[in-house]
């Protein structure tokens, strides 16, 4: 597989316009494992593959998954599991592994499993906006039919048995990407990290474990997966993502009240520079896009393709910036790079026709 | 110091230019966000003072880690001791491998291992019951589980409150089940 054919297309799952909303995109992810084999982290080579090659077969036939590539890591360039890492496709930890463990990818990168990376099984569904119910409905889906073809490891008390008690039962782990400039402008996010903290959710950066929130971007997502139904999880999820919702709408207004030529500056300086910087760190970029997004949602900016802005997320990554210019670059010239890239991105978003 | 967070969360990022607060002369890579009983801190430290106090520099750190206590068991190094360890019937994981990993062998580890593991999944999950989706091959399984709780529970009623017919016919009713059980299981 070579990820150049990702490159020029937009990721199925960021929203055509950023004022969509201030939930980016919404995922839904099942861990599930084989009863009958060792979990993938204490399984040898030899089995991992063949538990690999069963699945990926069984994955390749199923209708949920519709038009969809397999591939395996080992057959991957470290640039091109770079690149999937970026797009939300694989893990960081799956982008380490190689002999025995792949990817299956739906055509259109709604729909992703992994095997074997800490699981046998990891389904992942992500879609655009808020829309955690049909993420897992199209997860759910493709789960059912996978598990004709499979025995689950599975008991009636902790449900579904993953190499981790902390996914036990359900396997269900629901997140979704929020942008909340208004919540740290105005000095509110802290609060509400320790409300979610306190009803079990946790909160980490764009690019999940370990990664930084830049861009005031977050992910929130369910830690507990015990316990509940997936519909009252899903359900539960989705009403505490809509009070995040209205916190960080009223933190804008009240933002705007008071310091409307902030959110003007801000926007301002965000399109000056990525229209005119000739170096420009990813940390830099992702802050200046949050900036402009917000300028877009309040009505202050105007570009003829809003697309832009989440297609940058991802395209001024490490990965993809290589990828396009076909060869390693050391980190300046990347944000050279990358700064041609947002330059020219923008020019052709403000001024040019669609 | 680690026990009481309800969240930790450790971004490692390396543009921040930010001092290490312990020596305060590397520079910081390891961000910790904590909720210490309800308030949020942050603390910035290097990675070999991080090391120092304990966080391991190369994973984030997460609430699981914290719970299964990893980092704490000491492999043992005389192999006579090594071979009285506990390990999965099934695939032979050991007390210490998953102390170590925190990650389980295979799917009867949680058999293997439940005394020390429902502790922690219960507080992890502030629950010890699945109450979600059932697997269709399971389904029956399931039913029948449940049917036969609850026939215990009627039996025990039953019992207490002296109703002896009752009990014994309820009595009968949950051995045939057991044995229908124990039959229409596969041979694994």
């Amino acid at each position: 597989m070579n990820t150049k054919q990702y490159i020029d297309r937009s990721s199925g799952w960021l929203p055509e316009r950023p004022g969509a909303g201030i939930a980016v995109s919404s995922r839904i992810r099942l861990a599930r494992n084989l009863r009958d084999d060792p979990f993938p982290g204490w399984a040898g080579e030899s089995e991992c593959t063949r538990i690999w090659e069963q699945l990926r077969d069984v994955l390749l036939d199923c209708p949920a998954l519709g038009n969809a590539q397999a591939v395996a890591m080992e057959k991957l360039s470290t640039l091109d599991k770079l690149v999937l890492f970026e797009r939300h496709l694989i893990s960081r930890e799956q982008a380490e592994r190689k002999q025995g463990a792949g990817a299956v990818i739906r055509d259109d990168e709604v729909v992703a499993v992994m095997v074997n990376e800490e699981d046998h099984l990891r389904l992942q569904c992500i879609l655009p906006g808020l829309a955690i119910e049909q993420a897992w409905d199209l997860a759910n889906q493709l789960d059912t039919e996978i598990e004709a073809h499979v025995d689950y490891a599975f008991t009636p008390k902790l449900g579904y048995l993953t190499a981790c008690p902390s996914n036990v039962g359900t396997g269900m782990r629901v997140s979704v990407m929020l942008h909340v400039p208004g919540l740290v402008l105005m000095n509110e996010i802290n609060a509400v990290i320790k409300g979610m903290a306190r009803i079990g959710l946790a909160v980490r950066g764009l690019w999940g474990e370990g990664s930084e929130s830049t861009g005031n971007m977050y992910q929130v997502s369910n830690q507990m997966t015990l316990g509940e139904g997936e519909d009252k999880i899903v359900d539960n999820f989705g009403r505490i993502v809509q009070e995040i919702i209205e916190h960080e709408q009223h933190a804008r207004w009240r933002l705007f009240e008071t310091n409307e030529a902030l959110v003007h500056d801000r926007a301002g300086r965000a399109l000056g520079i990525l229209l005119h910087a000739h170096i420009l760190t990813s940390k830099e970029v992702l802050d200046l896009l949050s900036d402009l997004r917000l300028g877009i949602d309040m009505g202050i900016v105007k570009l003829k393709t809003e697309r832009i802005i989440n297609d940058l997320l991802i395209l001024t990554q490490p990965g993809h910036l290589q990828k396009v210019e076909g060869r390693r670059l050391k980190t300046h010239e990347r944000d050279v790079a990358r700064a041609l890239l947002v330059r020219s991105r923008m020019n052709a978003a403000l001024y040019e026709q669609e | 110091m680690i026990g009481r967070h309800e969240l930790i969360l450790v971004w490692i990022i390396d543009s921040n230019h930010m001092k290490c607060e312990l020596c305060k002369a590397t520079e910081a890579t390891i961000h910790l966000t904590q909720v210490v009983d309800g308030a949020v801190k942050k603390v910035h430290f290097c990675e070999a003072c991080a090391a120092k106090s304990g966080f391991d520099v190369h994973g984030p750190m997460s609430i699981t880690d914290i719970l299964l206590g990893l980092g704490d068991a000491a492999v043992p190094q005389e192999p006579e001791l090594r071979a009285r360890e506990r390990a999965c019937p099934r695939c032979h994981l050991r007390r210490t491998d998953f102390k170590k990993s925190g990650r389980l062998g295979c799917p009867a580890c949680y058999e293997a291992f439940a005394d020390e593991l429902m502790p922690v999944i219960k507080a992890m999950h502030r629950n010890e019951q699945h109450r979600g989706k059932v697997p269709e091959r399971e389904q029956e399984r399931f039913r029948t589980t449940q049917e036969m709780e609850n026939l215990e529970a009627e039996l025990q009623a039953a019992i207490e409150e002296e109703r002896f017919e009752e009990a014994a016919r309820i009595r009968d009713v949950l051995q045939t089940l057991r044995t229908q059980q124990t039959a229409g299981r596969p041979e694994s």
